[in-house]
């Protein structure tokens, strides 16, 4: 899942500040899994935006909707009825839902309420840590399922660097060092003859160094 | 027993203190509520297991929400007390609604 994180109040309370009809929009995949932007924290961060523009003695009036999804076209349509009620759309979708709305009102700001941060998964229950950085050109056959591009700080290839210290590391302790968890499935596999193989320069012009990317199915085209 | 308390304070009865969900305390702030207490069952005898550990934890987000906002995190509290301490309800009912009036009317209230 997308993983995203709720910006801090004060900078979401600074955009809003020439607003008094907002439109608050949640999201009903990534940002609901990771209880950063769904139904439940859109109704959370509306009380927090009138408690405080009430205090302020500027009331505002939000209009709280979540979205099946903010990357398709047919649920960001269902948005057109209502959405010229309101001055501003305040999005807690990822950064993807954010601009996708954009794309579609031209003549509606869509402010970002969460900073979207990684892909990941869910540790357990209320800890999120990112797994994979969308590099266009999977090599987890080759490090047996751990990511060295998004696990280890510095995406090296042929690790571990001279930092990792006790499967830690250096960057942070509390951080486990990829290479170690790679060397040690290697190991569980008995395959470390394969650890042995220097692999070579990658080629990120998968990754965003091509700039954006694009998918396309003929097939499924209407 | 027939122990008195102060009237301001008005009961909502849930099945749980794991009931009561964030949303819930802001709307009661939102419709003007100076302050909003959590009376639990006592830690480890709650009859579904940790409703009132989820609670607790509930309070502790509430409050960093509350201050974030201007309310006051101190408007929101959590106390765990057996059914058999009436004594101990009043009292409590006493406690926070001294400390509220210390802080005064929440922020955000309404103009009537
Ligand atoms: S210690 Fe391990 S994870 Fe950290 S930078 Fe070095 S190889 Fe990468």
């Amino acid at each position: 899942m997308i993983v995203a994180n709720r910006k801090p109040f004060e900078e979401i309370i600074e955009m809003l500040k020439p607003y008094s009809k907002i439109l608050l929009l949640g999201c009903n995949e990534c940002v609901t899994v990771c209880a950063t932007g769904g139904s439940k924290e859109v109704a959370v961060l509306a009380s927090e935006i009138r408690l405080y523009r009430q205090k302020e003695g500027k009331p505002v009036e939000i209009g709280e909707v979540t979205l099946e999804r903010n990357c398709d076209p047919e649920y960001v349509e269902s948005l057109k009825p209502f959405i010229h009620d309101y001055e501003v759309v305040l999005s807690m979708a990822c950064g993807c839902g954010i601009q996708f709305v954009g794309e579609h009102y031209r003549d509606r700001l869509v402010l970002p309420a969460v900073n979207t941060t990684f892909y990941g998964v869910t540790e357990e229950h209320g800890v999120w840590t990112e797994r994979c950085q969308g590099c266009g050109n999977c090599i987890l056959h080759k490090t047996l399922g751990i990511c060295p591009v998004t696990r280890c700080a510095k995406s090296i290839f042929n690790g571990p660097c001279g930092g990792s210290q006790g499967g830690k590391c250096e960057v942070d302790r509390d951080i486990p060092c990829a290479w170690h968890l790679i060397v040690d499935r290697y190991r569980e596999l008995n395959m470390m003859d394969k650890y042995l193989e220097i692999q070579p320069m990658k080629d990120w012009s998968t990754s965003r160094d091509g700039g954006p990317r694009k998918r396309v199915r003929e097939d499924l085209k209407i | 027993m027939r122990l008195s308390y102060p009237t301001n304070v008005k009961i909502i009865k849930v099945p749980c203190t794991g009931r009561v969900d964030i949303t819930h305390v802001l709307k009661a702030f939102e419709d003007g509520a100076d302050g909003v207490y959590l009376v639990g069952c006592l830690e480890g005898d709650c009859h579904y297991l940790v409703g009132n550990i989820r609670a607790k934890k509930r309070v502790e987000y509430l409050k960093h929400i509350l201050d974030e906002c201007g309310v006051g995190g101190e408007r929101v509290a959590m106390y765990n007390m057996s059914s058999a301490e009436g004594q101990r309800f009043a009292e409590v009912a006493r406690e926070m609604t001294e400390k509220i009036r210390t802080l005064g009317p929440n922020p955000a209230k309404k103009e009537k």
